[in-house]
């Protein structure tokens, strides 16, 4: 009992260490892309990326609907499965309105998330949400057209020996593929579906 | 090894406690003990290549302050405490927790976009209406096994 309890403690020093460690290298790589602010900021969804069933898509391809846009990463148990499962919810509440909104998954983590491996996961939160991947290049200029930030975290305790840090806010694009406005991956889905309702029917 | 009589006397309830079936996901210890957990419940998981995630409340009825330090599973070979933090930018990211200290009559609380037990390395896939055991250690040298149901994948919170 007494040895567990050390080898416990010890694994608690550790684990405080690694999470010392990660927030000052976090805070060390200086700024990270500053948040999409719905005021100030104007801009253009544009990006070529493979779908899960292995289809190319194009913003282009999402004209005339609203894209509900989200980052993540599938090996991430707390916030990307949240978010999608707000989504999720948003789109079971809007019914047959939801046929004008397309919620869109896009990996921070292409390495891991090939189209395939999205196929076995964005899916099971919702039927309509279409997961994307692409090459790391091709994520990389997603993520700077739409201004969000990600980073891959060392963690050597994590699957593979690395975690993804990354802009979770869900973003929204107008039927021309304008930038509307963020919503928080946690938001209540009544609240987004509420807003979206209006944006729908105006 | 106890700091007080009452301490072991407590440790004790609780070691009789822990083989007893636990029937309710509300509260999981009987009224005599001073460490209630409260509304635990995990995510589907898909297979066992990915960490899956649990959440749960406990609240501190004791006298004293205690701590979180960490959890144990069978169904996990690498189970830990996470926390989300989501800075200024809207940036979110996880990293193993430090010991989350409950005053006495606090609670806190593991939820999405907070603390998560984090369940590496799964031993067998978490499904959707079963259930498996977690151990909560504390720093007296508590250790408390809580019966953890398993919801959808879609699952945002206890109720589903
Ligand atoms: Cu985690």
């Amino acid at each position: 009992m007494k040895k567990v309890r050390i080898v416990l403690w010890s694994a608690v020093v550790v684990a405080a260490a690694v999470s010392a460690t990660l927030w000052m290298t976090e805070r060390n790589q200086g700024p990270v892309a500053a948040r999409v602010d719905p005021e100030a900021e104007s801009f253009t969804a544009d990006f070529e990326l493979t779908d899960h069933t292995g289809m190319v898509q194009t913003d282009e391809d999402f004209r005339g609907r609203w894209m509900l846009v989200f980052f993540g990463f599938a090996n991430c148990p707390d916030v990307c499965p949240m978010g999608l499962a707000t989504i999720a919810q948003v789109m079971d509440e809007l019914g047959t309105q939801g046929s004008a909104v397309q919620p869109l998954f896009i990996t921070v983590d292409p390495e891991r998330d090939t189209p395939s491996a999205l196929a076995n996961y964005v899916p099971q939160f919702g039927q309509g949400i279409l997961g994307l991947s692409g090459p790391p290049d091709q994520i990389e200029r997603t993520a700077e057209t739409f201004k969000i930030y990600y980073q891959k975290i060392e963690e050597a305790s994590a699957p593979d020996g690395y975690t993804m840090g990354h802009t979770s806010s869900f973003l929204l694009f107008d039927p021309e593929g304008e930038f509307v406005r963020i919503y928080e991956y946690d938001e209540e889905p009544g609240l987004i579906v509420t807003d979206l309702r209006e944006r729908i029917g105006a | 090894m106890f700091k007080t009589f009452a301490n072991a006397i407590q440790s004790l309830s609780v070691a009789l406690l822990m083989g007893l079936p636990m029937a309710s996901s509300a509260q999981q210890l009987s009224d005599n003990a001073w460490i209630v957990v409260e509304s635990p419940w995990a995510r589907a998981s898909l297979g066992m290549s990915r960490p899956g995630g649990a959440y749960l409340t406990v609240r501190n009825e004791g006298n004293d302050p205690i701590s979180l330090i960490g959890l144990r599973a069978k169904i996990s070979d690498m189970a830990s405490i996470h926390e989300t933090r989501t800075n200024s930018d809207g940036v979110s990211s996880m990293a193993p927790a430090d010991d989350i200290m409950i005053p006495p009559g606090g609670m806190i609380a593991l939820e999405p976009g907070g603390y998560h037990a984090m369940l590496m390395q799964l031993q067998s896939p978490l499904v959707e209406g079963e259930t498996f055991p977690l151990t909560l250690l504390f720093s007296d040298g508590t250790e408390l096994e809580i019966t953890v149901p398993v919801l959808g994948i879609g699952a945002r919170g206890p109720e589903g």
